[in-house]
């Protein structure tokens, strides 16, 4: 179970990670979100995989941590407002800059500003 | 009967923003300008009354009385209360300021700015981790909110990448939370430095891992290369007031290294194997020349200001690589004098804007401005306090820190790069002062004055500079003692 819980928490951050690098903030958003899910059952297993264990006492001979589901949960709530706050901020970065890149302008753009600049220019000329 | 105190610097600015959300004050500005001057102020009386009664021993107040481990608990020793204080003296400066207009460019100024010193004064009162990071996560949306007021496309550019980062921030101080709760089966700091005594060889690793992942948390609300990306586009693109607010935020971040790296596991040197130590060396020397070559570069005050930030935090993080108890006493002299000098700066650098029409605060020949005799005093106190010159307070700062390096290769790294640190902010303000208020042209000054409002609240953050020169004497017998307290902290038993 630790192993397949492992590769899951791994598959998930590698896959968070990549989205957060993309230039867009939809993938980025993504990216946090998996990030997140991968963070919140790293927590959950910070006090131990079992089965058939309750987390509160007497209802199973043996008792689960409770406090690392407790974590999680706030952990979650906390996730959830941060995601809902990134998601508006994106649409109004959309609105204000007119496109969704994370730096408020496409990376070709960025690039060739010098370039494109020089062009038009020239077609002008 | 027990003391409440410690709760109240969280509990007023928590009741007050919730008060100012009500429909019958929301309608009127004035009236949220005096609940929330009055809540400020209040928490400011809290703060001193706190700061009064803290003492060697340190007072835990158990939340819900739950006893310790089990509950939260809030912990009020020198260090916590001293920090409350200076936030408490912060604030009251930026709702003065705040009131006099900026509070109207945009709506909920004052719940939001409420609710970010609820998550500073939490940050620095608790005694848990995952109550470290859940007042984190307030003072951080909160801070999400007061960085777009008043809108505008560079605000909100640049708030789309303070957000981001501080999201994954926040999502590896969780991992990091989780390493340390699997390893010392417990978040209270008193119990974690208990605890790490007991650790097997194996459990080390797992617990230094935690222990370098929260150095990347910390470091990236300090702002400390190469995580300072987010710093200097975001303070120069806030309105005055909040980027006077964020002073005290990368503060926040360096409280986390004293408290956690030094106070809870500083008592076992082993931990990290030294690749801790080196790494706070690299990344204060590294901050320390980004902010130079941003000084020297710098086209406008506020994005000189914001330079300077990170030197200053890059100076206190010296303190945090030398980690003595000497060093932390120096730290916090110099860290109470940069955010309020820093204040001040961001401040000026708003009024002159204003006084100078459309050439705002950037490095050109403008109109001659109203007051200008006062402004140009009121610059040079400051620049003099920021660069470290004597007779102000920036001076005896960086002279404590100068002098709590005490081997010769501490000296060399610490003493080059903060004097060359000093060396470039000094060319940057100078540079600053001559093209802001000499090089001016025409002849006619526009009829902008200061209201008096805005000009008290820089006067309370230029003052602060003679004052801590005046009362240098018993304020560092009194950070001594707040650096004893938290050096020693985790040796001696602090679970009663």
């Amino acid at each position: 179970m630790e192993g397949l819980y492992a590769i899951c928490v791994g598959i998930l951050t590698s896959c968070g990670i990549y989205l957060l690098l993309r230039g867009r903030t939809f993938p980025v958003i993504l990216g946090l979100i998996m990030l997140s899910y991968a963070v919140n059952l790293f927590l959950f297993a910070s006090g131990r995989l079992n089965s058939n264990m309750a987390a509160i006492l007497g209802e199973s001979a043996t008792y689960a941590d409770p406090l690392p589901q407790a974590l999680v949960l706030t952990a979650i709530v906390i996730g959830f407002a941060m995601t809902a706050f990134m998601l508006v901020l994106s649409i109004r970065a959309y609105s204000e800059n007119g496109n969704d890149h994370v730096d408020g302008k496409p990376a070709d753009e960025r690039v060739h500003d010098s370039s494109i600049a020089a062009d038009k220019g020239g077609r002008k000329a | 009967m027990i003391n409440h105190l410690p709760i109240l610097p969280i509990l007023i600015p928590a009741l007050t923003g919730a008060l100012l959300l009500l429909p019958i004050l929301q309608r009127s500005m004035r009236q949220q300008r005096l609940v929330s001057l009055g809540a400020t102020l209040l928490t400011l009386v809290a703060a001193i009354a706190l700061y009064n009664g803290s003492t060697e021993v340190t007072t835990h107040y158990l939340l819900g009385d739950w006893e310790q481990p089990f509950g939260i608990v809030l912990v009020a020793d020198r260090l916590s209360t001293l920090l409350v204080l200076l936030t408490a003296v912060l604030s009251l400066g930026v709702v003065i300021y705040a009131n006099a207009g900026t509070d109207e460019a945009g709506s909920f100024f004052h719940p939001l700015f409420q609710y970010q010193l609820m998550g500073i004064y939490g940050a620095f009162l608790t005694g848990d981790m995952f109550n470290l990071f859940v007042f984190f996560e307030i003072l951080l949306l909160a801070s999400y909110g007061l960085l777009v007021h008043s809108g505008g496309k560079t605000r909100i550019r640049a708030s789309v990448q303070y957000v981001t980062l501080n999201l994954i921030g926040s999502a590896l101080f969780l991992v990091a939370l989780g390493l340390l709760y699997g390893t010392l089966g417990t978040l209270n700091m008193a119990h974690m430095a208990e605890r790490v005594a007991l650790m097997r060889e194996d459990q080390l690793v797992l617990l230094e891992a935690a222990l370098l992942i929260l150095v990347v948390v910390f470091g990236l609300k300090t702002a400390l290369v190469p995580l300072q990306f987010w710093l200097v586009r975001s303070y120069a693109a806030a309105t005055a007031p909040v980027a006077a607010l964020f002073a005290i935020m990368t503060k926040v971040g360096i409280y986390g290294f004293y408290r956690i790296h030094i106070g809870t596991f500083g008592h076992q040197p082993e931990l990290g194997g030294g690749l801790m130590q080196t790494l706070f060396w690299v990344m204060a020397a590294a901050t320390m020349l980004v902010g130079i070559i941003g000084v020297l570069g710098s086209k406008n005050l506020r994005t000189l200001t914001a330079n300077l930030v990170l030197i200053s935090v890059a100076t206190l993080m010296f303190t945090v690589a030398l980690g003595s108890e000497a060093a932390v006493s120096a730290g916090l002299y110099y860290l109470i004098h940069s955010t309020l000098v820093t204040a001040a700066l961001f401040l000026l650098a708003d009024i002159i804007a204003h006084k100078r029409g459309p050439a705002a605060d950037n490095f050109v020949p403008a109109r001659p401005m109203r007051q200008r005799s006062l402004m140009s005093i009121t610059f040079m106190v400051i620049a003099i306090t920021a660069v470290g010159m004597p007779p102000m307070s920036g001076f005896i700062g960086k002279t404590l820190i100068l002098v709590s390096a005490q081997t010769g290769s501490q000296q060399l790294v610490a003493w080059t790069f903060i004097l060359v640190g000093s060396l470039a902010a000094l060319i940057g303000l100078s540079r600053a002062g001559t093209s802001l208020l000499w090089h001016t042209t025409g002849s006619k000054a526009p009829a902008e004055t200061t209201s008096a409002l805005p000009m008290a609240a820089l006067m309370l953050f230029t003052l602060s500079a003679p004052a801590m020169v005046l009362f240098a004497g018993p304020l560092t017998d009194t950070l001594a003692l707040a650096a004893r307290q938290l050096v020693t902290s985790a040796t001696e038993v602090a679970l009663q």
